[in-house]
């Protein structure tokens, strides 16, 4: 492609004036897309939570706020869980809730400690749903080695909600002295993930029994807190760690970019991703890159130490699988990059709302 | 997934990306129009673009069936979706289209039930769970998915069901390239003929474009191996001055196509005398309504449908985009009254589409893409 002709810088000028222009929310409503961690979500929190609350604590939109009690490091987190169905194989929304606030502690680099638990009930729900939806949480915090220490019930008239939903929030403790944080990544840098990619989402999809295949296939959902002690006692080079949930792997890579004004360089081939995810998101023409995993994580980190850093999560149970799929460069700013398997070129956006399946 | 893996292999890849460079004669530029929406989307995902020489390009065609819905036809949709009897299904990508109010997904925010669905089948099954329930397929698709919309209504019929109607958006890809071809600053040198239609429609169809245009086709499969290789037979072609159909998607589409499916179509369809495209006008003869006989079916027939048309605006110049005429940033609203959150053409609707693609990465060359890529 040739230099571009004044025409043409000009009309590029503007689109790039309207792209730094303030986050705005168009719809007068809320849509599903609002909820999909892709662009709609980050608008709708740019423009209405962070312009309501803005402080430096909210600002970096981390996935856990962290400051000082005292002579105390804390990280704070609160995660709400809507999932459908309520039990998939490999867990359920009880597991779901625990481990998704602790995980966003760990990758903080918090070590978590409290969890509270809140649960908005339909009338009409099982007793014996909400005892197993209980039961497992208890379960998923023993293994996460965290206590529920308070919480709180509501019970909604039927047709309000959609049987149980549940919110946690909790405090853990920073007692390292890595800064992390997805600015913080510099060219040279190397990427890292925790295992194999998408198995939450897909196992979902098809738990949603929508689509008539069986796939051996179950959700990822885990407690990552002793994964990521592990990591953090073996390197000190770790920049940032995010859970891959929403959005995917793609959404974090992006989130990186952007944040650090840097270019994250992608190998498809070096991603991994198990047969039973990579077919049935083949059949329902999806992306995994843009799936949810609920036990992965997405790890940057001083290039140098980047082999130490996979031997320590390799080194862990649920970091078996875990591979380095990337790097950072300078430029492109703001991009992520894929070389994909058949050996071309693309550029990884961010969706606007959740992977659509395509039909054509 | 070994299936898979065999056409996508970077070293075959490598080994015919060579074979069309040396088929390129110095100083000529060559563009090709993939038809296909699904073949964009190859291209995209796989970076296919970086195999082919810098005086090879394609032009993404008019074949993503839901972006050239026009915007009266998903408001008409709404319409009856806002019927409080009503459970409208549809398929996933149609849900980010927008008509004049917002999308699907915008009218479930106020009260519509538009739900995803897999095939229209799932609707029927919706359909019978339901029986209180209006159930309306938001029927959309080139000849690809036309069969299973005319199946379900067989299947519909001979159950009798009474709350089970299609809101048929078919179209026919035939007319849509032929309108590309009738425009008078063509500046195509051929086409990749789109593979799943063609299962249906088979080749023929095609014959017209060597013979009254002089263009050549090939019938293309959609993994990126399938693809280069149709470039070649084009390239090829070009170079020995032959200009036909050739069908590179045989172990797939039959040169006659499909003659239950189009059995099945004939039996529950017909064309309209005209349809809008969106940003291409009104064409004629380019979509299928339920016939009389399955009126029964036809949810145009059973709600009232208003039928407004929205009309484009003047400026919207996707017609020359299309053809290869104008890039993106020339036409007159890009970037103003048109952007990916806020789209008027087709162009714009899908994230792959030649606007918004621009719109997007634009400031990006390929080049600078490439280079960075490869890096380290
Ligand atoms: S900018 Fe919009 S209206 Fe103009 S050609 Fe592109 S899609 Fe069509």
């Amino acid at each position: 492609m040739s230099a571009p002709t004044d025409r043409e810088q000009q009309v590029l000028d503007r689109i790039d004036k309207a792209r730094r222009r303030r986050a705005k929310v168009r719809e007068e409503r809320v849509t599903l897309a609002h909820g999909s961690g892709g662009k709609a979500t980050q608008t709708l929190v740019e423009a209405i939570f962070l312009d309501a609350f803005r402080n430096p604590l909210l600002e970096p939109l981390e996935d856990a706020a962290t400051f000082t009690a005292g002579e105390t490091r804390l990280a704070l987190t609160t995660d709400s869980f809507v999932v459908s169905p309520l039990f998939f194989p490999g867990g359920d929304i009880g597991d779901l809730a625990v481990n998704g606030t602790v995980n966003d502690l760990a990758v903080s680099g918090a070590r978590p400690l409290y969890l509270t638990a809140g649960f908005i009930l339909e009338e009409g729900f099982g007793i014996e749903d909400l005892v197993r939806i209980v039961h497992s949480m208890r379960d998923a915090a023993e293994r996460a080695g965290v206590d529920v220490v308070t919480g709180d019930t509501k019970v909604v008239q039927r047709g309000k909600a959609d049987g149980c939903y549940v919110n946690t929030a909790g405090v853990g403790v920073l007692e390292h002295s890595h800064a992390l944080g997805v600015a913080t990544a510099k060219p040279g840098d190397a990427v890292l993930v925790s295992g194999p990619i998408g198995e939450h989402g897909v196992t979902i999809m098809l738990a949603r029994g929508e689509l008539d295949i069986d796939a051996d296939l179950e959700s990822d959902t885990a407690p990552l807190n002793g994964l990521v002690a592990d990591l953090l006692g073996a390197v000190d080079g770790v920049r940032a760690m995010r859970d891959a949930t929403r959005g995917g792997v793609a959404t974090i890579l992006n989130e990186v970019a952007k944040a650090a004004d840097v270019a994250v360089v992608v190998d498809e081939n070096a991603i991994p991703v198990r047969d039973e995810v990579r077919g049935a998101s083949e059949l329902l023409g999806i992306d995994p890159m843009y799936v949810a995993c609920e036990g992965r994580m997405v790890v940057v980190v001083d290039g140098a130490q980047a082999d130490a850093a996979l031997a320590a999560l390799r080194a862990h149970p649920l970091g078996e699988g875990a591979a380095k799929i990337g790097r950072i460069v300078d430029d492109p700013p703001g991009l992520v990059l894929l070389n994909t398997a058949f050996g071309g070129t693309r550029i990884v956006d961010l969706l606007v709302g959740d992977p659509l399946p395509r039909i054509c | 997934m070994r299936f898979v893996d065999e056409f996508r292999d970077a070293e075959k890849a490598r080994a015919l990306s060579a074979k069309i460079t040396s088929l390129c004669e110095p100083g000529r530029q060559y563009k090709f129009m993939e038809v296909c929406g699904g073949h964009t989307h190859t291209i995209y995902k796989h970076g296919l673009e970086d195999y082919l020489p810098e005086n090879i390009q394609l032009v993404h065609g008019p074949g993503c069936p839901v972006c050239v819905i026009p915007m009266g036809r998903v408001d008409d949709a709404i319409h009856i979706a806002r019927r409080p009897d009503v459970l409208m299904t549809s398929f996933g990508d149609m849900m980010r289209v927008p008509g004049s109010g917002g999308n699907f997904f915008d009218s479930n925010a106020e009260g519509t039930n538009i739900r995803m669905v897999y095939s229209p089948l799932d609707s029927l099954k919706i359909a019978r769970q339901n029986p209180d329930t209006q159930v309306v397929f938001m029927a959309i698709g080139f000849e690809t998915t036309t069969p299973s919309t005319a199946m379900t209504v067989l299947r519909a019929a001979e159950e009798g069901l009474e709350n089970f109607s299609v809101f048929c958006n078919h179209v026919t890809i035939i007319p849509a390239i032929k309108a590309i071809l009738d425009s008078p600053d063509l500046r195509l040198d051929g086409f990749l003929g789109p593979g799943h239609v063609s299962t249906v429609i088979g080749c023929r169809p095609y014959e017209f474009i060597p013979r009254d245009y002089s263009r050549p086709v090939v019938v293309a499969g959609f993994e990126p191996l399938d693809i280069l290789q149709s470039i070649y037979q084009l390239m090829v072609q070009l170079r020995e001055g032959r200009c036909e159909v050739e069908n590179q998607y045989s172990r797939v589409v039959p040169w006659d196509g499909n003659i239950v499916a189009l059995r099945a179509i004939a039996q529950v369809m017909e064309l309209r005398p005209y349809f809008e495209w969106r940003g291409l006008g009104f064409i004629s003869h380019s979509a299928m309504r339920v016939k009389d006989s399955y009126a029964d079916f036809d949810a145009e027939r059973r709600f009232a449908v208003p039928g407004v048309r929205v009309a484009d605006p003047k400026a919207c110049q996707c017609g020359e985009v299309l053809k290869g005429v104008l890039k993106p940033w020339e036409c007159k609203v890009f970037g103003t009254a048109c952007t990916p959150e806020t789209p008027i053409g087709t162009c714009m609707v899908s994230p792959e589409g030649a606007c918004a693609a621009y719109y997007n990465f634009g400031r990006f060359s390929r080049q600078r893409v490439r280079e960075a890529s490869h890096s380290s």
